[in-house]
C-alpha cells in the first residue's frame, strides 16, 4: 500500500512524489492534508499537504521539501517504494466558492498546496491572479502548473534572480489597491502568511491562511496543533488547517512553532510540517 | 523499606509450608498477611521505563490466594463489571492450577493481562470483599487485580491460552472503528460466530489508549500487542491509518464497501482544557499530547526517537486521576528535577487508582492540594514561567458525590514552572458525530445508545466504551464491546436470515 508511483525534483531540495492511496483520492477536496509516518517506533509523524490527487489514477501527489531528517528519509524513498503509513484526507477543504476576484499568494513551498485551491477558484469560475515568491530562482516551483490556470502570475525572488526582486507583500498590496480582489489565499511560512495578512487588513480583504503547526495525531485528539483565533482556541488538524488570517495570533504561533528549537538544534531533532522555511525565503 | 521479590517469595513460601498439608480454617486464612506486590525500586525505576509491579511470584499468587474466604454469597462478582467468578478462579489459583484459573477469567474477561493491571479494583471486585470488611481495611482485600494479573502472565507466557474458536464464515461483514478495549472485545466477539471482521484504526499504531496513552511503565506494549496478534489470528483484519468519516463515512462503509453492521468504539479523544489565560504559551501540553509523545511516538527513547520532548525541570500537572498519575510519573522519567501534581481537591477525592498514587509517591512526585490554576504566566519568550493558584477549601458535595472545592478570596499566589501538563480529562471526539447523520448525542457529546443492545439511533450501528460513557474504564469499555457484539450478532443472523 501507499506506494510512490512517481517522483520528480522541482528544486534543489523540493520533490513531487505520487502515491498511491485509492481511498484519499476520491475523498480529498483541495486544502487538505495528510500525516505520513515512514514506520516503526521512532519515525515521526508529519503532516503534507495534498497538491493534488487523481482519483482516476487512485493517486494523491505530495509535494514536500528535503530539510530534516524525515523530509529527507521521504526524498530517499523511490518509485515503486512505500510510504508505510499514510492517513488522510485531514482537516477541512478550503472554502471554495464564487468570490469574483481572488488573489492567491505563495511563498516557497507553500505554491504546492496553493495550487489546488487555485484550480478549484478558477473552476469555480473566479478570476485568479497568483503571486508566488522564493528566495531564488532555483526554489521557484510549479509555475507552468500555476500559468496553466490562472489569469495572471507574478513571480517575485528575494535576491531578483528571477522575476521581480521583491517580497510576495509588495505585489499583494498593488493588487490591493488596483485590481480589488474579494478574496486572498495566503500559504507559505508563518512569516509571510502573517505580512500577508497584516498586508490585506487595511482594505478588509477576506483573507484565508493555511496553518502548519505542530501536529501529532491529527485527529483532534492532542491538541498539540492549537492556535489562537479570534481569541479562541482551535485545533488546526480539525478545525483547519485554513482560518481566517486577520483573526490568527500569529506571534503565539510562531512562537509555539519554535516549541522545540532547543532539542531541534541539540539533537538535530526536527518537528515540523511541510512548509518551514527558512525565515525570508518568501 | 523496599522489598524484593526473592524476599517476598521467600515469606509466602513460609506461609505455603504451613498449610502444605492441611487448608487454612477461615480464620487461618484472614490471618495470613496481603501479599505485597514486588515492584522495582523506586530509585531505579524513575530512570527507566519498564514496568514498575513486577507481578506476584508462584508462591505469593498462592498464599494471597489462600487468603479468600470462598464466601458463598460472592459479594466480589457484584463489583465486577463483567461478572467473572472469581472466587472459582482463586481457588484453582490457590491450588497452583493457573491454566485452570485462566480459563475461568477467560469465560467472562477477555483482556485479563491487562484489566489486572489498570482496573480500579478498590472501587470494583475489592471494595466489596468479605475480607477486606472483615479487617476493616480495603487495602486488605484479597489482592483480586493481582492474582488476575498472573494468572493471565501465567497462561501467556506457558502458552496455555485457549485460541477462541471460530465459527464457519457467514458470509456477513462488520467493521469496527477504533482499537481500544471496547473495539478489541466486539471485534473478538464478532468474529468467534463467522463473521467478517474489519477494524479501522486512526493512527498508526492499534491499542486505542493502552497503547498511546497509558505508558510502558504501567502496561507493557507487548501485552497489547499480543491481544491484537490474537485478534489477526483469528481472522480480524485490521487496517490501521484509516480515519472513519474523513478516509470514508460509515455511509460508505454500509452503504458502498458492503458492511453490514458498524461497531463504533472511538473512544474519548478530545483533550479537554483549562480555559483560563495563557493556556497557549509554549510548554503547555494536553496530557493526551504529552503522554502519546512519549508512548506511540517513543519519544522517551531520547536520541532515537524522531519525536521531541519537551524539555522541563519543573513541572506543574493539573488533574487526580490517572492521566495526571501517568503525566506526572512520565515526566520524572523524563529527567524533570521536581512534578507537582495539583489538585482542587484533597487526596482523598482523588479519582486515580490508589496503587498509581501511592507509586507516584514513590518515585518523588509532589502533590498540592486545594489549589486551582487562575492563569499560566510566561517569559518574554513566550515560554511558561509559572502558573498562578488560588487555595481552595471543600464545599458542599457536588452531582458527582464528590465535595466541590470552593476557591478562598485572597489566597492568590504565583509558583514557578516551565512545563504545565493539563490533565483534567477527555470529552468525546466529534469526528464521526459530524461526519455521519442520524447518530444523536447527549449534551457531553456521548452517543446515545440503548442500554440493553449498545445500538444507536442509527440503524445497524453500536457503539461502546467511552464514546457511550464518558472517559470510564478499560473493563466497562471491555463490557460494552461485548454487550454490543452479543446484540450485533443477533442482528447479523436475522438479517442473513433474510437475506437467504
Ligand atoms: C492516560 C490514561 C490512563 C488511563 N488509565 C486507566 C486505568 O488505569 N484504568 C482504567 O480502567 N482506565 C484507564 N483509562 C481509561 C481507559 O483507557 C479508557 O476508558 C478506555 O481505553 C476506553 O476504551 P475505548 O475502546 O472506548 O477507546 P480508546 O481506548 O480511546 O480507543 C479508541 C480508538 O479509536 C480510534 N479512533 C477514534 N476515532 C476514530 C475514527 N474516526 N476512525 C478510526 N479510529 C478512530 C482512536 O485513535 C483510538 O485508538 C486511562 C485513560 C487515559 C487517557
Ligand atoms: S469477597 Fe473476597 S473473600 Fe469473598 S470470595 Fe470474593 S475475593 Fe474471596
Ligand atoms: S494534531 Fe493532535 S489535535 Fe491536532
Amino acid at each position: 500500500m501507499n506506494r510512490i508511483v512517481r517522483k520528480e525534483k522541482l528544486s534543489a531540495e523540493v520533490f513531487r512524489i505520487a502515491v498511491e492511496a485509492p481511498e484519499i483520492a476520491a475523498a480529498r477536496k483541495p486544502g487538505q492534508f495528510v500525516i505520513i509516518q515512514l514506520g516503526g517506533d521512532v519515525n515521526e509523524r508529519i503532516p503534507l499537504t495534498i497538491a493534488d490527487a487523481d482519483a482516476g489514477a487512485k493517486t494523491i501527489t505530495l509535494v514536500f521539501q528535503a530539510v530534516g531528517e524525515s523530509t529527507h528519509r521521504l526524498a530517499a524513498l523511490g518509485v515503486g517504494d512505500s510510504i508505510e503509513n499514510l492517513l488522510g484526507p485531514l482537516g477541512r477543504p478550503t472554502d471554495i466558492e464564487k468570490y469574483g476576484k481572488v488573489a492567491c499568494v505563495g511563498g516557497g513551498i507553500g505554491v504546492a498546496p496553493l495550487y489546488p485551491i487555485a484550480q478549484g477558484m478558477k473552476n469555480a469560475g473566479n478570476e485568479v491572479k497568483v503571486i508566488m515568491g522564493a528566495r531564488s530562482r532555483g526554489l521557484i516551483i510549479m509555475e507552468a502548473e500555476m500559468r496553466a490556470v490562472a489569469d495572471d502570475v507574478i513571480v517575485v525572488t528575494d535576491d531578483g534572480s528571477y522575476g521581480r526582486k521583491a517580497l510576495v507583500t509588495a505585489p499583494l498590496k498593488e493588487l490591493c489597491e488596483q485590481w480589488r480582489p474579494d478574496c486572498v489565499v495566503a500559504i507559505g511560512p508563518p512569516v509571510m502568511m502573517k505580512f500577508a495578512a497584516l498586508a490585506t487588513k487595511p482594505y478588509g480583504i477576506r483573507t484565508i491562511v493555511s496553518l502548519n503547526t505542530i501536529m501529532i495525531d491529527g485527529t483532534g485528539m492532542c491538541g498539540g496543533c492549537r492556535v489562537s483565533v479570534g481569541g479562541r482556541t482551535k485545533f488546526v488538524c480539525v478545525d483547519g488547517p485554513e482560518f481566517d488570517g486577520h483573526q490568527v495570533d500569529w506571534d503565539n504561533m510562531i512562537l509555539r512553532l519554535g516549541s522545540y528549537k532547543p532539542q531541534e538544534q541539540e539533537a538535530h531533532h526536527r518537528c515540523h510540517g511541510l512548509m518551514k522555511l527558512n525565515e525570508g525565503e518568501a | 523499606m523496599h522489598v524484593s521479590s526473592e524476599e517476598l517469595d521467600k515469606l509466602a513460601g513460609d506461609i505455603l509450608g504451613r498449610f502444605e498439608n492441611a487448608a487454612p480454617s477461615p480464620k487461618e486464612r484472614a490471618q495470613i498477611p496481603a501479599q505485597e506486590m514486588p515492584a522495582q525500586d523506586p530509585v531505579e525505576r524513575v530512570r527507566n521505563m519498564r514496568e514498575v509491579a513486577l507481578g506476584y511470584t508462584p508462591s505469593q499468587v498462592r498464599a494471597e490466594s489462600l487468603r479468600c474466604l470462598q464466601c458463598r454469597n460472592k459479594p466480589c462478582i457484584q463489583g465486577c463489571p463483567v461478572s467473572i467468578d472469581i472466587p472459582a478462579f482463586i481457588a484453582e489459583a490457590a491450588k497452583g492450577n493457573f491454566a485452570r484459573a485462566a480459563e475461568i477469567i477467560n469465560e467472562s474477561s477477555l483482556l485479563p493481562a491487562i484489566c489486572g493491571r489498570v482496573c480500579p479494583q478498590e472501587n470494583q471486585c475489592q471494595k466489596y470483599c468479605t475480607l477486606g470488611k472483615m479487617l476493616k481495611d480495603i487495602d486488605k482485600s484479597v489482592a483480586i487485580g493481582r492474582i488476575e494479573r498472573f494468572v493471565a502472565d501465567y497462561a501467556r507466557e506457558n502458552r496455555c491460552e485457549k485460541v477462541p474458536h471460530v465459527a464457519a464464515e457467514t458470509g456477513m461483514r462488520a467493521a469496527v472503528v477504533g482499537s481500544g478495549p471496547a473495539s478489541i472485545s466486539a471485534a473478538a466477539d464478532l468474529r468467534r460466530e463467522g463473521h467478517g471482521v474489519v477494524m479501522f484504526e486512526a493512527l498508526h499504531k492499534a491499542g486505542g489508549v493502552l497503547v498511546y496513552g497509558i505508558p510502558e511503565f504501567r502496561l507493557p506494549k507487548a501485552i497489547v500487542r499480543h491481544e491484537l496478534d490474537n485478534l489477526k489470528a483469528m481472522g480480524v483484519q485490521i487496517r490501521l491509518n484509516f480515519l472513519v468519516g474523513k478516509t470514508r463515512r460509515i455511509s460508505d462503509l454500509m452503504g458502498k464497501d458492503g458492511f453490514d453492521a458498524v461497531f463504533v468504539g472511538s473512544g474519548a479523544g478530545l483533550p479537554k482544557f483549562l480555559n483560563i489565560p495563557g493556556e497557549n504559551h509554549v510548554g503547555v501540553f494536553s496530557a493526551n499530547e504529552y503522554l502519546t509523545r512519549s508512548n506511540l511516538m517513543k519519544a522517551y527513547d531520547i536520541g532515537a526517537a524522531r519525536t521531541p520532548m519537551f524539555a522541563s525541570r519543573r513541572v506543574a500537572v493539573f488533574g487526580g486521576g490517572n492521566v495526571a498519575m501517568d503525566s506526572a510519573r512520565t515526566a520524572k522519567r523524563l529527567g524533570a528535577g521536581t512534578v507537582t501534581v495539583i489538585y482542587r481537591r484533597t487526596g482523598a477525592e482523588m479519582p486515580a487508582r490508589k496503587e498509581e498514587v501511592a507509586h507516584a509517591g514513590e518515585e518523588g512526585v509532589e502533590f498540592m492540594f486545594l489549589h486551582a490554576p487562575l492563569e499560566i504566566t510566561a517569559d518574554d519568550r513566550g515560554r511558561v514561567s509559572g502558573v498562578k493558584l488560588i487555595e481552595c477549601r471543600l464545599g458542599e458535595p457536588d452531582a458527582s458525590g464528590r465535595r466541590s472545592p470552593v476557591e478562598i478570596p485572597g489566597s492568590e499566589k504565583h509558583c514557578a514552572y516551565d512545563t504545565v501538563i493539563v490533565a483534567i480529562g477527555n470529552a468525546s471526539n466529534p469526528l464521526i458525530k459530524a461526519t455521519t447523520e442520524g447518530i444523536d448525542v447527549n449534551r457531553h457529546g456521548n452517543f446515545i445508545v440503548n442500554e440493553e443492545t449498545c445500538e444507536t439511533t442509527l440503524p445497524g450501528v453500536y457503539a461502546g466504551g467511552d464514546i457511550v460513557l464518558g472517559a470510564a474504564t478499560v473493563i466497562q469499555a471491555m463490557g460494552q464491546g461485548r454487550k454490543a457484539a452479543k446484540a450485533m450478532n443477533a442482528y447479523l443472523a436475522a438479517k442473513r436470515q433474510v437475506r437467504a
